[in-house]
């Protein structure tokens, strides 16, 4: 089927395809090209090569079991992708989290953007040819990753951030780690200043190419580091602020000119402010008690023995996630019955808690909001990263709607490769991050 | 092609080959070997498996280690087609046409629970299993998997590089 | 204060129009007649409004209610820092409104968008094609009578 480009391409032009199985490592999307010579005349971007239907298929699931499907957009960064759905189902109705598991969510939520730029960063240089930053980024997002696993249980795909807090509480030398992993992580992005930002290469590919004006950039619904290149300020954790935001002190970093270096360097300096938000969280963590996993017996005889009448308090829970257990519930998930999971001490000892856990998981019962809407975003990798919920009382949503930032972002595209060479497609598609779970949802 | 028979044969222990057949086993040993220690893959990478696949060919997982480092970004150079993440019905015939073009001897390794059977994703949009449409060599269940679990599937890939029979000679494989 | 004042000022500016404000939850929606969106969205771009951003433009379908599909605009006041939310709602017979392409760059492929997944036509739109859907495919998946596993595959599959 002749797509609009090759309807339109004029005589003596050459179609270029730069079809949707990438060697630059993107994803699935597909760029065609008007080519005269190696100057791009026209250009057409096709999408929807990783729509997956999450949109229709979290109709079909309720509220606690879609958490899943939100951490498969914006694969790098899948804390704030759960943190956004989370909270937005958290407005509407106004359950209260506690302070520690706010402070978890930030430092959970930063690191997840400290990995989505080094990634984004990564690929755009190993593209223009610095495969050395690559390998290095890598190295350090590796040492995020294991902080990340050690405290949620799995590297990328987490579903931790949960309806009323977090999954579990942190680990006892999480301070270790992450000291560890915020000292990597100074040393290579020193050591990327080094090798890119003065690099003439670098800068030859990058410097003026594919510049946005903010004016443009606004109208084509910019948000995120694209939009803070072009040196507008807008920064949804100072605009709007969420969780802890508001108490912890960092900058916003602009850019000057819209090019692709200043998306570069606008995301480094992310980085750097990122890791300041990470240590500052980190000094202000309420405490906690030091939980010790009940050393009595396992549940399956605490059941057999509560059916003797001969109840049990302390169970020995097998250590899946250490910090789920009980004494722990009060500074990680709310308060409020109806929509966290119950401690597992309680399911397996008394008949209340086996109550509580059936019917939160129950079908129809479980978290039902009240009927209406809402929108909330935070402030993702990419920018603004907003979910629109339309509920009707029962307990899956009826429409769940993304505003997914990179889809405008893309949007762009055609606009700012026009009238450039074909090697410039390269560096400016690697500076907007395009993630094709978000993009395409 | 003509054998040459080998008077010499080594004795009772092993089991008796007939001659031609020992060196045609010997050769495909070799052949073999030389295969799996020189694999060039393409990644065929969509979704999210494709920042695990990342990890695992870097620094801290490596699979250069095991010859598989160098990434061949066309289906003509490479020998094995690495599926990763998931494939949508307007994504199947692109897999079907870079499969296609991947000359032979070549190998289909499904990376993540997507592209082994569609994941979590039962919908309109997804094909349940890249093995609808082109034939599979390994599974790599994991969604996304560890890369621990991704090195373990490039061993068993290279298990059975090792023992199938080679194909030396022009043999277009039945699908 | 403010939120008061745009919302006031919208039922005073276009009083037969507008038909419903309401701030539920923190967030200022206001429900409108199709027919006077490109008015309403042009008058609230300008000063001293300034809602120059089109954050987020989607569907919801009521299946079952007539009328059946409501549009959904929020727009972003970059100045004033605000939020808005705009609501229209379209019958099954007549599934057209306008496009705000001449006024937002990004409505282009919003609204390919909600062409793909709901039918819904936008006048005035450039280039209405599919976006993510492929071009043989039939029907708008994301409404509520299209069922969620009914796939039409491209290629001839086995099993």
């Amino acid at each position: 089927m002749p797509t609009r480009i090759q309807k339109e391409a004029r005589q003596g032009t050459m179609l270029l395809n730069m079809g949707p199985s990438h060697p630059a490592m993107h994803g699935t999307i597909r760029i065609m090209l008007e080519l005269d010579s190696e100057r791009i005349l026209n250009s057409e971007v096709e999408v929807g090569y990783l729509h997956r239907g999450f949109e229709k298929q979290c109709e079909n699931r309720t509220y606690f079991n879609l958490l899943p499907y939100t951490d498969r957009l914006n694969y790098v960064s899948p804390l704030i992708n759960n943190l956004g759905y989370v909270m937005t189902v958290e407005k509407m109705f106004g359950v209260e989290v506690p302070e520690r598991a706010q402070y978890i969510r930030v430092i959970m939520s930063e690191l997840s953007r400290i990995s989505d730029h080094l990634t984004c960063l990564a690929a755009m240089a190993m593209e223009c040819g610095a495969f050395t930053v690559f390998l290095y980024k890598m190295k350090a997002r590796e040492f995020i990753w294991d902080v990340i696993e050690q405290t949620t249980g799995a590297r990328m795909t987490t579903s931790y951030i949960r309806i009323g807090g977090v999954r579990a509480d942190l680990e006892p030398n999480f301070a270790a780690a992450l000291e560890k992993a915020i000292k990597e992580t100074r040393a290579v992005l020193k050591d990327v200043h080094g090798l890119l930002d003065k690099n003439k290469i670098f800068l030859n590919r990058t410097r003026d190419v594919a510049v946005m004006t903010p004016e443009n950039a606004i109208a084509y619904g910019w948000t995120g580091p694209c939009l803070r290149s072009t040196g507008v300020y807008y920064d949804v954790r100072k605009a709007h602020p969420y969780l802890t935001y508001n108490r912890l002190n960092f900058e916003v970093p602009l850019g000057e000119r819209g090019d692709n270096f200043d998306r570069y360097l606008v995301r480094m300096k992310e980085m750097d402010q990122s890791l300041r938000i990470i240590e500052q969280a980190a000094t202000h963590l309420p405490e906690t008690p030091a939980g010790v996993m009940a050393q009595d017996v396992e549940p399956a005889e605490a059941i057999k023995e509560s059916r003797r009448k001969k109840v049990r308090t302390g169970v020995r829970l097998s250590p899946n996630l250490e910090g789920s257990e009980k004494d722990k519930y009060k500074n990680i998930l709310a308060a409020e019955k109806g929509y966290v999971v119950p401690p597992k001490e309680e399911t397996y000892t008394s008949i209340e808690g086996l109550i509580n856990h059936f019917m939160f998981f129950m079908r129809g019962h479980g978290i039902r909001p009240p009927q209406g809407e809402v929108y909330f975003s935070v402030e993702g990798g990419n920018g603004e990263l907003g979910f629109y919920i339309v509920s009707d009382g029962t307990d899956r949503p009826y429409r769940l709607h993304l505003r997914a930032p990179c889809f405008h972002i893309v949007a762009a595209l055609e606009h700012l490769i026009k009238g450039r060479y074909v090697a410039d497609v390269i560096p400016t598609f690697g500076s907007m991050n395009m993630i094709g779970g978000e993009l395409d949802r | 092609m003509g054998m040459r028979e080998k008077s010499s044969m080594p004795e009772a222990k092993k089991k008796r080959l007939p001659p031609a057949q020992f060196i045609t086993t010997r050769f495909n040993d070799i052949l073999g070997w030389a295969r799996k220690f020189s694999l060039f893959h393409y990644p065929f990478v969509t979704a999210c498996c494709g920042m695990e696949y990342m990890s695992a060919a870097c620094a801290h997982f490596d699979i250069d280690r095991f010859g598989a480092g160098w990434t061949r970004f066309s289906p003509r150079q490479s020998d094995m087609l690495l599926v990763v993440g998931t494939v949508t019905q307007k994504l199947a015939p692109v897999l079907r046409t870079v499969y296609d073009q991947m000359t032979e001897p070549k190998w289909v390794v499904a990376f993540g629970t997507c592209a082994v059977s569609g994941g979590i994703y039962d919908n309109y949009a997804v094909v349940q299993g890249i093995d609808a449409i082109i034939p599979v060599d390994v599974y790599i269940p994991g969604c996304p998997p560890r890369p621990e679990t991704v090195l373990d599937g490039l061993l068993k890939l290279q298990e059975k590089i090792q023992k199938q029979e080679q194909e030396w000679r022009w043999k277009k494989r039945k699908f | 204060m403010e939120e008061k004042k745009i919302l006031d000022l919208l039922k005073l500016k276009f009083p037969e129009v507008v038909k419903d404000v309401s701030t539920t939850l923190g967030d200022d929606v206001a429900v409108i007649d199709k027919e006077a969106l490109l008015p309403l969205v042009k008058f609230l771009k300008d000063k001293p409004y300034e809602y120059t951003m089109l954050l987020d433009l989607t569907c919801v379908d009521y299946l079952g209610e007539e009328p059946r599909f409501e549009m959904v605009y929020h727009l972003f006041s970059l100045p004033q820092n605000k939020r808005l939310r705009i609501k229209a709602k379209l019958g099954e017979k007549d599934l057209r409104i306008a496009s705000l392409t001449a006024i937002w760059k990004n409505a282009n492929w919003l609204e390919r968008e909600v062409y793909d997944l709901f039918g819904v036509s936008f006048e005035g739109h450039p280039d209405l094609r599919r976006i993510f859907m492929y071009d043989g495919f039939e029907g708008n998946p994301l409404r509520k009578d299209y069922p969620l596993r009914k796939r039409q595959p491209r290629l001839r599959l086995r099993e």
